[in-house]
C-alpha cells in the first residue's frame, strides 16, 4: 500500500513538473480571434509561415469577436484580431486596446436554399434581399452570440428600421460553421462571411444568393491589449506578431492563401477601406 | 455530405494510419483525464469514509449538498472556474485560465462529488463487522480505512471508472478554461466541437470511436474483473 501511496503521488507530481515546465520554457502570445478567420483554415496558413521566422509560439483561441474583445479587457490573452468596427473603436478608446492596424478583410454574402424561395437573388441591395425574406416570412439563421457577424446583421436590419421579428428569424448561438450547416439542414437563409463559406459550402446544400453591396465589407483589425493596464501581457512578442501581419511580407501571404483557387481574404494593411 | 458508413470507415483508417495531430489530441485527453482523477482519488475517498462512518452535527447537510452537486452542469463549473482565474479574477495571477492545469482543476471539480457520493454509498453497504474486525485486531483508523477500501474495492473501482467516463467526457469545462488551443489544450470533446464547426465530420467521429473504444475497454475490464471475483467467492 505504501508502494502503491508513493506511486501516486509521484505520478501527480511529475504531471505537474512537466506540464509547469513545458508552459516556462518557450515564448508565447495568446491571440484571441473569431471562428470565420479560424475555420477556413488561415490561421493555420499563416502561423505555419510565421514559424519559420520567429520563435514565439502562437496560440489561437477562436471565439467570437465579443468573447475576444472580452478575453482582451479581462488581459486574457495578448492581442485579438476581430472584426467589428464599432466595438473595436469601443475597446480602444475604453483603453483595453492599443496599436489598431487594418490587416485585411473579405466580405459578407447571403446564402440560402437552392430554391430561393424569397428570390434573394433578384435583390440589388442586402437591405432589399432581407426585407424580401422578412416578407416571405423564410427561415433566417442568425448567429445570435454577439460575434462580428452577428453585429453586423443585426446592423442591417437596423438600417431597415427595425429589429428582425418574423417567425422564421431563429437564433443558433453557434459558431459561422454550425450556423451554416444549421441553415443548409433547415433550408434556411443566413448570413456568412465569404471565407466559411468558400471553405463549406461543398459539403451545404445552399446557394449565394447576394453579394458584392460595399455594406457587407468585412474588415479584420489586430489589436494589442494595453500593457498599461494589464502588465503581464506579452507586449514585445505581440507586437512583433502584429508587425508581421502588415509588414509587405505577411501582407502578401494573406493575399496568397487560396481554397479551391479561391481568394479569401483581400491584405489591406497599406489601402483604405471605403 | 458523405453518407454515414464512409464517414465512420474513412475516420477508422484515419486513426489506424497514426495521424501525430489527432493522438496528440488523444494523449492531452488522457493526461487530463488521469491526473485530475488521481488527484481527486485519495480526498474523495477519505471524504466518502468519513461521511460513512462518522456521526457529527450537520452530516446530512454536506450529504444533500454532495447530491446537488452532481447535478451541476460543465459548462457552469466551466464558467465559475474561468471568472475565478481570468486575470480580472481573484485567482488571475496564478496565470492558469487556458493551460492544462485549468482543466484538471476542472475536471476534480467534476468527479470529486461523484467520487465521494459512490464511496459513500459503497462503504455503507460494507459490511459493518469487517471495520470492527480491524479495530479489535488493533488496526489504527488508518489501517481500518485501508482494510476497507480493500473490502469495497469492486465498488470503488466502478465509482472510478464511472467518474473517468464523466471527466473525459465533459466538453463544457475543458472548452471554457482549455480555450481549445492546439497541441496544449485541445483534447478529444473540444476538437470534436471545432471539427463538426468546420464540417470535418471525419475527424469528429474518429474521435468519438476513441472514446466509445474507452468506455467499453474500461466498461467490460471492470465486469470481468467483477463477475471473476464472484466465482472465486462462491466457489470456496
Amino acid at each position: 500500500m505504501k508502494h502503491i501511496q508513493l506511486l501516486l503521488i509521484r505520478t501527480v507530481l511529475a504531471m505537474v513538473l512537466t506540464f509547469v515546465s513545458g508552459m516556462a520554457l518557450a515564448d508565447s502570445i495568446r491571440l484571441a480571434t473569431t471562428t470565420s478567420t479560424y475555420n477556413s483554415g488561415l490561421l493555420d496558413y499563416l502561423l505555419g509561415h510565421y514559424t519559420k521566422v520567429s520563435e514565439t509560439e502562437v496560440q489561437v483561441i477562436s471565439v467570437g469577436t465579443g468573447k475576444a474583445l472580452r478575453m482582451g479587457e479581462n488581459g486574457d490573452v495578448d492581442l485579438v484580431m476581430t472584426h467589428a468596427p464599432d466595438a473595436e473603436g469601443r475597446f480602444i478608446t475604453a483603453g483595453f486596446g492599443i496599436e489598431p492596424h487594418r490587416v485585411m478583410y473579405n466580405d459578407f454574402v447571403l446564402v440560402g436554399p437552392k430554391e430561393d424561395a424569397a428570390q434573394v437573388s433578384q435583390a440589388h441591395t442586402v437591405t432589399e434581399g432581407l426585407s424580401l425574406i422578412m416578407a416571405s416570412n423564410q427561415r433566417f439563421i442568425s448567429r445570435g452570440d454577439d460575434s462580428g457577424t452577428h453585429k453586423k446583421e443585426l446592423q442591417l436590419w437596423q438600417s431597415l428600421g427595425a429589429l428582425p421579428a418574423f417567425k422564421g428569424y431563429l437564433e443558433s448561438g453557434r459558431g459561422m460553421g454550425h450556423s451554416l450547416q444549421m441553415a443548409s439542414e433547415m433550408g434556411a437563409y443566413t448570413m456568412t462571411d465569404r471565407g466559411t463559406w468558400l471553405a463549406l459550402k461543398d459539403k451545404l446544400e445552399l446557394l449565394l444568393v447576394l453579394e458584392g453591396d460595399p455594406r457587407l465589407l468585412n474588415p479584420y483589425q489586430i489589436i494589442l491589449v494595453n500593457p498599461d493596464r494589464h502588465p503581464h501581457v506579452n507586449i514585445n512578442s505581440s507586437r512583433k506578431f502584429s508587425q508581421w501581419l502588415i509588414s509587405s511580407n505577411g501582407q502578401d501571404i494573406i493575399g496568397k492563401f487560396r481554397i479551391n483557387g479561391e481568394v479569401l481574404f483581400v491584405p489591406s494593411a497599406k489601402q483604405l477601406i471605403p | 455530405m458523405n453518407d454515414l458508413w464512409t464517414t465512420f470507415s474513412t475516420a477508422t483508417a484515419h486513426l489506424l494510419s497514426g495521424d501525430p495531430e489527432l493522438w496528440g489530441i488523444v494523449g492531452v485527453s488522457f493526461s487530463v483525464s488521469a491526473s485530475a482523477l488521481l488527484i481527486a482519488l485519495l480526498p474523495a475517498l477519505s471524504a466518502g469514509f468519513m461521511l460513512a462512518y462518522f456521526r457529527f452535527p450537520g452530516r446530512w447537510i454536506a450529504i444533500s449538498v454532495l447530491n446537488s452537486l452532481l447535478a451541476v452542469p460543465t459548462v457552469v463549473v466551466g464558467l465559475v472556474l474561468y471568472m475565478l482565474l481570468s486575470r480580472a479574477g481573484p485567482l488571475g495571477d496564478l496565470n492558469l485560465l487556458f493551460t492544462r492545469p485549468a482543466m484538471i482543476i476542472g475536471q476534480i471539480l467534476l468527479c470529486f462529488p461523484l467520487l465521494v457520493a459512490m464511496s459513500l454509498s459503497a462503504f455503507q453497504a460494507a459490511d459493518h463487522r469487517v471495520l470492527e474486525t480491524a479495530k479489535t485486531l488493533g488496526a489504527n483508523p488508518w489501517q481500518a480505512f485501508i482494510t476497507l477500501l480493500f473490502e469495497v474495492r469492486f465498488a470503488l473501482l466502478a465509482a472510478v471508472v464511472t467518474a473517468f467516463g464523466r471527466i473525459i467526457a465533459e466538453v463544457g469545462s475543458a472548452m471554457m478554461v482549455g480555450g481549445n488551443i492546439l497541441h496544449h489544450t485541445r483534447n478529444i470533446t473540444t476538437a470534436i466541437a471545432l471539427e463538426t464547426g468546420k464540417g470535418e465530420f471525419v475527424q469528429g467521429v474518429a474521435l468519438g470511436i476513441v472514446l466509445l473504444v474507452m468506455a467499453l475497454i474500461l466498461n467490460v475490464s471492470l465486469g470481468w474483473m467483477q463477475s471473476h471475483s464472484r466465482v472465486l467467492r462462491h466457489g470456496t
